[in-house]
C-alpha cells in the first residue's frame, strides 16, 4: 500500500471500505449506516404519528401500527442512535487520546460488520411475513403469544448487532487504557474519551444482560425451551428483568457520549476550559455506576411490592445530582467566556433547557407511587423522546457539523444547518410537550388508535404537525450534506479556530496513519495550550520513524455475512422448512472458516518507511 | 432576527400551556381530575414534584438566559481569550447539596405514600367461611381484548362493567389469563399490571361527589401492550351508594337462569344456546373454573354501557360485532369460533342479548 495519494475508481472504493480496519473509515461506515437506519426510523416515526393525527384513523392497520411502533422503537435505539455514537467514538476518540488507531482495528471493522448484517436481518422482517409486533422492549407473555415470525427476526437480528456493540465497547475500553499518547493522563483525556470510556464500561456490563435474555427467548421460540411460559412453571417477569438490567444502563450509554459531545462543543465555542473538570469526569462515573442500580423504576407496576419500590425510586431520584453538577457546569463553561454561534453551539445551547425538561420528568417518574398514573401512559413516551431526542439526538445532529469538517475535510453550511436547527427544535417541543399533557389526560401508549370525545384530538393533531417539522429539518440537513460534498471546499486543521483537542491538531481529514509522530501532551486541552504559547502544532513526543500499520481484510464482512445466513436457517428451522437446516450449517460455516482463516493466516501488517514521509511535505489525503 | 425567534418560541410555547391548561382532560378519564382517594394521593405528588421541577427549571433559565445573551462573541471582543477558569469549590458543593436536599423534600412523601398505596392488610381478614371479613374485594382477571371481574364473597361473575360502590375502599386481586394486561382507571388511580403468573394486589377509593359529575361512570383502559386490539380493551366503571350496591349485589344473586321476553328473544335464546353458551356464560353465578371462563360473561349485557368495550350500546352495533367482530376488534379470539348468522338469526339473536338485564 502506498502513502501517496490516488484517485480511486468507484468499485476500488467500495472494496476500500468493505475491508477497511482504520478507524476513520469504519466511522464513516457508521455514520452512513446508522444515518440510514435513522432515515428508516424516522420514517415509521411519521406513519404513527399521521395514524394518530386524528381519531379513529385507518392509515395503517392495527396489526400494522403494533409493528412499525415495534420497529421505530428498536431501530432508533439499537440501529441508528447505537451506530451513530460509535461512529463519533471511532471518529474522534484515537485522534484525541493521539492513537494512530484503535487497539485492535480487525475487531472494530468485525463490530461494525456485525452490526450492519444483524440491523439488515431485523428489516427483512418487513418482506418475510411481518415485522416483530411485540413493543422494543418484547415482553415475553406477548412475545410467545406471537404467531408471525417477527419476534423471531428481532431476536435473532438483535443478538447479532448485539456482539458487534459488545466487542466494540471492548474495544474501545482497551484502546483508551493502552494508546495514550505520552503525557496523556486520565485527567488529561477530552471529556468525550471520557464519557467513550465510561460508556464503554457500561456495554460491557449491560450487553451481556440482554444476550441472556434474548438466548432464553431464542430457546423458548426455536428450540421448544420453557423459560418464560407460565403454564410449564416459567416466569415472564424474568425478561422484564433481564431486560431493563441491560435496558436502564443503555439509556445512559447513549447519553454520556452525547453529553461527552456537548462538553467539547460548550468549551469549544465559549473558547474556556471545560468548568469543573474533575467534577465532570466524576458525574459521568457516578451516573454509569448509578445507572446500573435503577433498573427497576421501568417496573413500579409490575407488583414488586413496597420496599423495592422505594429503593428503586430513591436510588433513581440520585442519579439527578450528578446530572444536575453537569448542567451547571456547562452553564459555567460558558459563563464569562466569548460565545460563539455556530450551528453545533446552537445545538448545544438548545440542549440545556431541552435535557432538563426531560431530566425532571425523569424525577418525577421516579416517584413510585405516582408513577402508577405516569406508567405505560403517553406521559412517558413525553419523558424519554424528550431526553433521547432532546440529548441523544441534538447531540448526534451536532456532532455531525461538529466533527464533519475533521470526517471528511469540508464544513457543512453554516446557514442550511441552523435552518435545520430551528426547524428540529421547534417541531421536537411541538410534538413532545403536548404529550406529556396526553398521558396525564389518560391516554395509554402504544394505542394504534383512539376514540374520538376523550379530550386528546387537539393535542394529537398538534403533535403530528411537529413530527413533519423534525421531518421537514431532516430532509434540509441531507440536503446540506450533498450540497457540500459537490461544492468539495477543503478546510485546513483546525476548521472551527477554537479547537482545544489533539484531532484539530492534525490535517482534515488526517492521514491514515493520523500522527505522523505522536504528540507529547502537557495538560488538559494539548493543542490550545500550544496555540496559546503561539506554536501552531503539538510538539512531537518521538523521532520520525517507521510506522506499524494493519492490513486491510474482508474477513470482517464474511464472519458477519455467515451468521446473517445462519440466522434464516435458526429461523425457518422452526417451520420445518427442509432447507433451514443445511443453510444453518452452511452460515455458521461460512463464519467458522473465515474465523480460522483469521486464527491460522499470519498478518504482521505493514510499514510506513521513515523516508515515505520524509518525502511528503503536504497532508496527505488517502 | 434572532430576537424575533425567540419571541416566537415563547409565544408558542404559552399557546400550548394555555391549549393544555384550558382542559385538564374529560373528568371521567383524567388523571387531572382526581376522583379517589388514590388520584387524589397521586395528584398531591405530582403537583409537589412539578412545583419543585419547576423551581430548578427557573433556575436554570435564568442562569441559561443571562449567559447566552450577556456573554455572546462580537466583533468587538472577537479576538479577546477569556479567563480559563477551572472550576469553583464553593459554587460545585451549592449545586450538590441544594439538588440533595430538594429529592429529601421529595423522598420522604414518595415513600410513605408508596407504602401507604400498597397497604391491603383488610383483605387479607378473612372469617371461618374464608369470607373477607370487613372488605368489599374484586378479582379482575384480563383476558386478551376483555375485562372479567368477579366478586369471590358475593359469588357472582360480571364481565367489561366494573361495578363499584361509592366512598370506600375496594381492594382487588388482578391477574391474566393470557399476556400481560395492565389495569387502569385514570381518574381514580394508577395502573396495576395483571400478570400471567400471579396475582397482584391493592386499593381503590371512588368518592361519591366526584362520580356523581360524571353520571357515576368512569372509563378503564388497558395500559400494556397486547396484541393489536390493545387500544380498544377498554371497561368501564359504574359507581352507585354502598345501598345501590348491595341492593345489585343481591338482584345478581338472584338471577337463576336468565328469561327471554317474546317470541324473537326466544328464538334468539335457541341460537344462543346452540352457538355461544360454550364460551359465553349468561346468569352472573357462573359456577365453572376460571379456565373454562373463555369469554365475557353475558348475564347484564342488556345493562352494559358499551358493545365490545368500545361501541355505542344499540342494536345496530351488537349487530355490526356479530357479524363481523374481526373488524371492530383485530386479533379477538372470537372470531371464527361459530358459525355465519344469517339477518333473521342476527335480529333473534339480538333481540335476546339486548334483553339480558340484571336490573329492574
Amino acid at each position: 500500500m502506498s502513502t501517496i495519494a490516488q484517485k480511486k475508481g468507484f468499485g476500488a472504493t467500495v472494496w476500500d471500505y468493505l475491508t477497511t480496519v482504520d478507524h476513520k473509515k469504519i466511522a464513516i461506515l457508521y455514520l452512513m449506516a446508522g444515518g440510514i437506519f435513522f432515515l428508516a426510523g424516522g420514517l415509521e416515526a411519521l406513519f404513527i404519528r399521521i395514524q394518530l393525527a386524528v381519531p379513529n384513523n385507518d392509515f395503517v392497520s392495527a396489526g400494522l401500527y403494533n409493528q412499525i411502533l415495534t420497529m421505530h422503537g428498536t431501530t432508533m435505539i439499537f440501529l441508528a442512535a447505537m451506530p451513530l455514537i460509535f461512529a463519533f467514538m471511532n471518529a474522534a476518540v484515537p485522534l484525541q487520546i493521539g492513537a494512530r488507531d484503535v487497539a485492535f482495528p480487525f475487531v472494530n471493522a468485525l463490530g461494525f460488520w456485525l452490526f450492519f448484517f444483524g440491523g439488515i436481518f431485523l428489516n427483512c422482517s418487513w418482506f418475510l411475513g411481518g415485522a416483530p409486533d411485540a413493543g422494543w422492549t418484547s415482553y415475553a407473555s406477548l412475545t410467545l403469544n406471537a404467531k408471525s415470525h417477527g419476534v423471531d427476526f428481532y431476536i435473532l437480528g438483535l443478538q447479532i448487532s448485539g456482539i458487534g456493540t459488545l466487542i466494540g465497547g471492548i474495544n474501545f475500553l482497551v484502546t483508551i487504557v493502552n494508546m495514550r499518547a505520552p503525557g496523556m493522563t486520565y485527567m488529561r483525556m477530552p471529556l468525550f474519551t471520557w464519557s467513550s470510556f465510561v460508556t464503554s464500561a457500561l456495554i460491557l456490563f449491560a450487553f451481556p444482560a440482554l444476550t441472556v435474555g434474548l438466548f432464553l427467548l431464542m430457546f423458548d421460540r426455536m428450540f421448544g425451551g420453557n423459560f418464560f411460559d407460565v403454564s410449564a412453571g416459567g416466569n415472564t417477569i424474568i425478561w422484564e428483568h433481564l431486560f431493563w438490567i441491560f435496558g436502564h444502563p443503555e439509556v445512559y450509554i447513549l447519553i454520556l457520549p452525547a453529553f461527552g459531545l456537548f462538553s467539547e462543543i460548550f468549551a469549544t465555542f465559549s473558547r474556556k476550559r471545560l468548568f469543573g473538570y474533575s467534577s465532570m469526569v466524576f458525574a459521568t462515573v457516578l451516573i454509569g455506576f448509578l445507572g446500573f442500580m435503577v433498573w427497576a423504576h421501568h417496573m413500579f407496576t409490575v407488583g414488586m411490592g413496597p420496599i423495592a419500590n422505594a429503593i428503586f425510586a430513591v436510588a433513581t431520584m440520585a442519579i439527578a445530582v450528578p446530572t444536575g453538577i453537569k448542567i451547571f457546569n456547562w452553564l459555567f463553561t460558558m459563563w464569562g467566556g466569548s460565545i460563539k454561534f455556530t450551528t453545533p453551539m446552537h445545538y448545544a445551547v438548545a440542549f440545556i433547557p431541552s435535557f432538563v425538561a426531560g431530566g425532571v420528568t425523569g424525577i418525577m417518574n421516579a416517584v413510585a407511587a405516582a408513577d402508577y398514573q405516569y406508567h405505560d401512559s403517553y406521559f412517558v413516551v413525553a419523558h424519554f423522546h424528550y431526553v433521547i431526542v432532546g440529548g441523544v439526538v441534538l447531540a448526534l445532529l451536532a456532532g455531525t457539523h461538529y466533527y464533519w469538517p475533521k470526517m471528511f475535510g469540508t464544513m457543512l453550511s453554516e446557514v442550511l444547518g441552523k435552518i435545520t436547527f430551528w426547524l428540529f427544535l421547534i417541531g421536537f417541543h411541538l410534538t413532545f410537550f403536548i404529550q406529556h399533557f396526553l398521558g396525564l389526560m389518560g391516554m395509554p401508549r402504544r394505542v394504534f388508535t383512539y376514540l374520538p370525545n376523550q379530550g386528546w384530538d387537539t393535542g394529537n393533531m398538534v403533535s403530528s404537525i411537529g413530527a413533519f417539522f423534525m421531518g421537514i429539518a431532516v430532509i434540509i440537513m441531507l440536503i446540506n450534506v450533498v450540497v457540500t460534498q459537490v461544492k468539495g471546499v477543503k478546510v485546513g486543521n483546525d476548521p472551527w479556530g477554537d479547537g482545544r483537542s489533539l484531532e484539530w491538531s492534525i490535517p482534515s481529514p488526517p492521514p491514515f496513519y493520523n500522527f505522523k509522530q505522536l504528540p507529547l501532551v502537557r495538560g488538559l486541552d494539548p493543542f490550545w495550550i500550544e496555540k496559546m504559547e503561539g506554536k501552531k502544532g503539538m510538539t512531537p513526543a518521538e523521532p520520525l520513524g517507521d510506522i506499524h500499520m494493519p492490513n486491510a481484510s474482508f474477513l470482517p464482512v464474511t464472519i458477519s455475512f455467515g451468521l446473517f445466513v445462519a440466522a434464516f436457517g435458526i429461523l425457518f428451522h422452526v417451520d420445518d422448512k427442509p432447507w433451514a437446516l443445511p443453510v444453518m450449517i452452511i452460515g455458521l460455516g461460512i463464519t467458522l472458516v473465515s474465523m480460522l482463516i483469521r486464527s491460522v493466516k499470519d498478518d504482521h501488517g505493514f510499514h510506513i518507511h521513515k523516508e515515505d514521509l520524509e518525502n511528503e511535505d503536504k497532508g496527505v489525503k488517502a | 432576527m434572532r430576537k424575533r425567534l425567540h419571541k416566537w418560541r415563547l409565544i408558542s410555547i404559552f399557546a400550548i400551556l394555555a391549549l393544555a391548561l384550558s382542559g385538564c382532560g374529560k373528568p371521567f378519564l383524567s388523571t387531572l381530575t382526581p376522583a379517589g382517594e388514590v388520584a387524589q394521593k397521586q395528584y398531591d405528588l405530582t403537583i409537589l414534584s412539578t412545583s419543585i421541577m419547576v423551581l430548578v427549571i427557573i433556575v436554570v433559565t435564568v442562569i441559561f438566559i443571562y449567559v447566552v445573551t450577556r456573554f455572546r462573541r462580537t466583533k468587538k471582543n472577537e479576538n479577546k481569550i477569556p479567563k480559563q477558569v477551572e472550576g469553583n469549590h464553593t459554587l460545585e458543593i451549592i449545586w450538590t447539596v441544594i439538588p440533595i436536599l430538594l429529592l429529601l423534600v421529595l423522598a420522604v412523601p414518595t415513600v410513605s405514600y408508596t407504602f401507604n398505596l400498597a397497604d391491603v392488610g383488610p383483605m387479607k381478614q378473612k372469617d371461618k367461611q374464608g369470607k373477607t371479613k370487613d372488605a368489599l374485594v374484586i378479582n379482575v382477571r384480563a383476558n386478551l381484548y376483555w375485562w372479567e371481574f368477579e366478586y369471590p364473597d358475593e359469588k357472582i361473575i360480571t364481565s367489561q362493567d366494573l361495578v363499584v360502590p361509592t366512598d370506600k375502599k375496594v381492594y382487588f386481586n388482578v391477574k391474566s389469563s393470557d399476556v400481560k394486561h395492565s389495569f387502569w382507571i385514570p381518574a381514580v388511580g394508577g395502573k396495576t399490571d395483571t400478570n400471567p403468573e400471579g396475582e397482584n394486589q391493592f386499593w381503590l377509593e371512588f368518592d361519591s361527589k366526584s362520580a356523581a359529575k360524571v353520571k357515576n361512570q368512569f372509563y378503564g383502559k388497558c395500559a400494556e401492550l397486547c396484541g393489536p386490539s390493545h387500544a380498544y380493551m377498554d371497561f368501564k366503571v359504574r359507581t352507585m351508594s354502598q345501598d345501590d350496591f348491595s341492593a345489585w349485589t343481591k338482584e345478581m344473586q338472584n338471577v337463576k337462569k336468565p328469561v327471554a321476553q317474546g317470541d324473537l328473544a326466544k328464538e334468539g335464546e335457541a341460537i344462543f344456546n346452540k352457538s355461544c353458551i360454550g364460551c359465553h356464560a349468561n346468569t352472573p353465578n357462573d359456577s365453572r373454573p376460571e379456565k373454562a371462563r373463555t369469554a365475557p360473561n353475558l348475564a347484564t349485557f342488556g345493562d352494559r354501557e358499551r358493545i365490545a368495550g368500545i361501541l355505542q350500546h344499540n342494536e345496530e352495533n351488537l349487530k355490526r360485532w356479530l357479524r363481523d367482530p374481526e373488524k371492530v376488534k383485530p386479533g379477538n379470539l372470537m372470531t371464527g369460533k361459530y358459525q355465519k348468522l344469517s339477518e333473521s338469526q342476527l335480529d333473534a339473536l339480538t333481540a335476546y342479548l339486548m334483553g339480558l338485564k340484571v336490573e329492574q
